[in-house]
């Protein structure tokens, strides 16, 4: 198991290498630079000073120079600063010779996006299972077809548009919650108990909806996995020697079942981190979809890369824990009977 | 029936920009019940005439983030949003547009034109209590043409030769040469205090995010990516603006902002011209509380001809394509009305603008007269003029904006009228620039002008400016503007100026190397409860006078719940 682990832990740094290349040049083939994006199209703006900002960023040396440099700072685990907004830095804080601390935009935008994506994965799971489980024991009854055709609903819906409507009903017509933002603007004001009832009050709409139209895989995987299950011969062996359908249900099926949700859990991990551009935009939300978004259209080199190295470093961990898991709960896995 | 229904919405899911249309249809089918109880009384509360008073806060919304807010640097129009609240300039444009003193009382140019001496108004202070002088100017001047600054902004500050403080209430500038623009720059560079950001490296100091000021407002708060909060600068130079506070908040999509808008949480916001023109006439109750303000912004959308390639070499070609495009159509069809027909580069109404000079009028017979001169005959009757056996087609590229790609539609509709075939290419900006602009491998563009105020166009039209990254990218070439340009650069007497560029935009017009397509209405909403806006904008635009805006007690948004107001 160590030996396993090691091994595992060593391939990640190839990995995290032929990433950061590959990001590094298909971000520096694309057109364009931090020097000329929409804004910087004004008449008094002029070319020398723009060739002036380039060199600046060593934007003028050649590709295979910048990886250099830019691999050279990674060593030290330095992230460095951003183009586009005023070189606040990347990945975490740091402290001038005044004692201004500036904190990091990775930093920032990373918790923000992990509470929703988290919660929402709890909540859909939290929905998922149970309904994935009677959608099997009423298996093409009203109560499965009706399971199916709400998750089809879900699933078909484009969350923007739900989204939209939600709040124009919720926060518009009838003023239950906010409309957008992440906090209220006298937030710093309010005492404690109302902070935390804003932000619940901010999260309920950005939270609830990718959980419901991203509810509809997971009640098929969990409804699939249960029937394989009730199909094989040790749950006809437990209702054989007589053990309720609940034990038999709860007890023998569902940890069976359960298992390749683990796999599901751990392939979400790149969207937790990653989080989602159209869902942060109208949500206005300071998140890391948007930070990134905002990154590749504005040709902001160091937080792209930034972004793509610690949220590709969280998925291989993310990976290697899922399958530590599933090694944990399959004993199969474990003692090397099945190949993962 | 639900596979149809299916592949419908996967469609409209992978285009996240039909949002704004979702909200039309949304906003549109709801209009049966009025989603806020408008009361009379209220009504008629908002309907009054009040006394200026001040107090209140003014919440509205804004797309982007500023990077920080020294505007020297950061560029993006958010930064000098918010930092033209907090910093001044030396000058500044009244309501008509003509130039007057600001942190100046009053300033003189030297005879030979080329030395510009400003007087300061006295007493003037920083936020923080210190005393605002000459030296600050100064130092703000060096900064600014810094190479370690890198301002984008830095040409014309790098003209001036010799800068002066003789004393503290005196700044002095010296030109190689005498240069008109030089009183337009000395209105735009917002000046920065010496004793707080000397030997700091602008790139990276937390000045940015804290600034300290001289101007109405100061900085209060600023949450990362949620709001900015400005309140009142006690110790303005310029006196006291009415309302205390402004917030801005960041709500990067307009669907949202413009719920935000109905549902009373922002008080501004501004529209594109469905919001305008469709949405909001079609709510009563939206009607009710908000007020509509359009004025002309300074900039115009144009198709450019590539001056180098043929046949748009030849002045009758170019001026036959003026003639088939019926630019009202466009202004009808893309901009619902809410723009105007143009004859010169400058905004009409204001000095600069040539009142004589009227638009090509849409007039396809002429058009088709000025092909067949130029050569141009149909021969195999494919309805498309061929030249030398070659028939006559070409690709407009414009960058992916829904106004200049429709625009683009509209255009090559009205040119196959005449025989010409267009294909069109919307390209993303950044590839936009780089592999067609700058290379100068393109027909024809569709795109647009944001310009200052100061009529100086050489960096734009000045044969000189050709180099890849310049802005004369469509090859203009012409030695009577070339002059025109010179000397309107080195008139500071405006009469006589005003009469070069009359001049330079008539020779402009008849010369037609681009064809003005319009110049679209800059659409604000505010809610009625802020009194005090100039309406009709005066030329200076509705912002001119904000900081004497106020919002009646009565009228002011609870400060403890979300919206109050609107419930009561």
């Amino acid at each position: 198991m160590l030996k396993y682990l090691i091994k595992r832990v060593l391939w990640m740094i190839p990995l995290l290498i032929g990433i950061s290349l590959i990001s590094f040049f298909i971000m520096h083939l694309a057109p364009g630079d931090i020097t000329n994006n929409e804004a910087s199209f004004n008449p008094k703006a002029s070319e020398e000073s723009r060739q002036k900002l380039r060199e600046l960023y060593n934007l003028d040396k050649p590709v295979i120079v910048q990886y250099g440099l830019w691999m050279k700072r990674m060593t030290t685990l330095d992230f460095g600063t951003s183009f586009a907004s005023h070189h606040k830095p990347v990945f975490w804080q740091t402290k001038d010779k005044d004692g201004n601390v500036t904190k990091g935009l990775i930093q920032e935008a990373l918790p923000i996006t992990l509470l929703i994506n988290i919660l929402g994965l709890i909540i859909t799971l939290a929905l998922a299972i149970p309904l994935g489980i009677v959608a099997a024991r009423k298996y093409g009854l009203w109560q499965d077809k009706s399971i199916t055709l709400f998750n089809f609903i879900g699933f078909s819906i484009p969350s923007f548009w739900l989204s939209l409507l939600l709040m124009y009903w919720l926060g518009v017509v009838n003023n239950w919650l906010p409309i957008s933002g992440w906090h209220s603007i006298n937030y710093d004001s309010l005492d404690t108990w109302s902070k935390i009832k804003d932000s619940i009050s901010h999260l309920i709409l950005p939270v609830l909806i990718p959980s419901v139209t991203g509810l509809a895989g997971i009640t098929l995987f969990v409804k699939n996995g249960m029937l394989d299950v009730f199909h094989q011969d040790y749950i006809t062996t437990a209702r054989a020697k007589g053990l309720s359908e609940h034990k038999v249900v709860y007890t023998h099926a569902l940890r069976n079942a359960l298992l390749p949700l683990i796999t599901i859990v751990g392939l979400s991990i790149p969207g937790l981190i990653g989080g989602s551009v159209i869902a942060e935009t109208i949500f206005a939300i300071p998140g890391m979809g948007k930070l990134f978004y905002d990154a590749v259209m504005m040709r902001d080199f160091p937080l792209i890369m930034g972004i793509l190295t610690i949220g590709s470093a969280l998925t291989l961990i993310g990976n290697l824990v899922a399958d530590i898991a599933y090694a944990w709960a399959d004993p199969r896995v474990r003692r090397g009977v099945v190949k993962e | 029936m639900i596979n149809f229904a299916f592949l419908n919405n996967n469609l409209l899911k992978r285009n996240a920009k039909a949002s704004g249309v979702f909200l039309c249809l949304i906003v549109l089918s709801s209009c049966g019940k009025p989603s806020q109880d408008l009361t009379s009384e209220y009504l008629n509360k908002l309907n009054k005439t009040y006394p200026s008073q001040s107090g209140g806060t003014l919440i509205d919304a804004m797309i982007g983030e500023p990077s920080g807010l020294i505007s020297m640097i950061a560029g993006e129009s958010a930064s000098s949003a918010i930092s033209a609240n907090i910093f001044n300039k030396l000058l500044k444009y009244d309501k008509n547009l003509d130039l007057e003193g600001e942190l100046a009382e009053s300033w003189q140019v030297s005879a030979d034109q080329k030395t510009i001496t400003f007087k300061l108004k006295p007493n003037l202070k920083w936020a923080d209590g210190k005393p605002l002088t000459s030296a600050d100017i100064l130092w703000t001047w060096h900064a600014v043409i810094d190479e370690k600054t890198g301002s984008p902004y830095a040409s014309d500050y790098q003209l001036v030769k010799k800068a002066e403080a003789p004393d503290p209430l005196t700044f002095s500038v010296t030109y190689q040469q005498a240069y008109a623009p030089a009183l337009d720059s000395w209105s735009g560079l917002q000046i920065l205090p010496k004793h707080l950001l000397e030997g700091q490296d602008l790139h990276t100091t937390a000045f940015a995010h804290n600034p300290v000021g001289s101007n109405y407002y100061k900085l209060d708060g600023w949450t990362h990516g949620e709001n900015i909060k400005l309140s009142r600068n006690l110790s303005s130079v310029l006196g006291q603006a009415k309302i205390d506070h402004l917030v801005s908040r960041i709500i990067p999509d307009s669907s949202a902002q413009f719920l935000e808008l109905m549902a009373d949480n922002i008080d501004s916001m501004s529209l594109d011209p469905i919001k305008y023109a469709r949405i909001i006439p079609s709510r009563p109750e939206l009607q009710k509380k908000l007020a509509l303000y359009k004025e002309l912004g300074n900039g115009y959308t144009y198709l450019g001809f590539n001056l180098k390639h043929k046949p748009f070499d030849d002045v009758r070609v170019r001026k036959a394509i003026n003639y088939a495009i019926d630019k009202q159509e466009i202004i009808d069809g893309v901009y619902l009305g809410l723009g105007i027909n143009i004859a010169s580069p400058y905004k009409p109404g204001t000095r600069w603008s040539n009142p004589n000079l009227k638009p090509y009028p849409y007039d396809p017979a002429k058009a088709k007269a000025l092909l067949k001169e130029a050569g141009f005959t149909d021969n195999n009757g494919d309805g498309i003029l061929e030249r030398d056996g070659k028939p006559f087609s070409f690709e407009i590229i414009t960058n992916q904006n829904k106004e200049r790609e429709k625009s683009a539609v509209l255009i090559q509709r009205r040119l196959k009228e005449v025989g010409i075939d267009v294909k069109i290419r919307a390209i993303e900006w950044a590839s936009f620039i780089s592999r067609f602009i700058k290379t100068g491998d393109f027909d024809v563009v569709v795109l647009g002008w944001s310009l200052s105020l100061d009529p100086d166009q050489y960096s734009i039209w000045h044969s000189s400016q050709q180099a890849p990254g310049q802005f004369n990218f469509i090859g203009y070439n012409n030695p009577t503007v070339d002059k025109l340009l010179e000397q309107g650069r080195l008139e500071l007497n405006p009469d006589k100026r005003m009469k070069i560029y009359h001049e330079f935009a008539r020779v402009f017009l008849e010369d037609s190397p681009i064809v003005y397509l319009s110049a679209g209405y800059g659409l604000t909403a505010i809610h009625k409860r802020v009194k005090g806006i100039d309406n009709p904008a005066p030329p200076a635009g509705l912002g001119w006078n904000s900081y004497d805006w106020y919002i009646p007690e009565p009228l002011r948004r609870s400060e403890t719940g979300r919206n109050e107001m609107s419930a009561n």
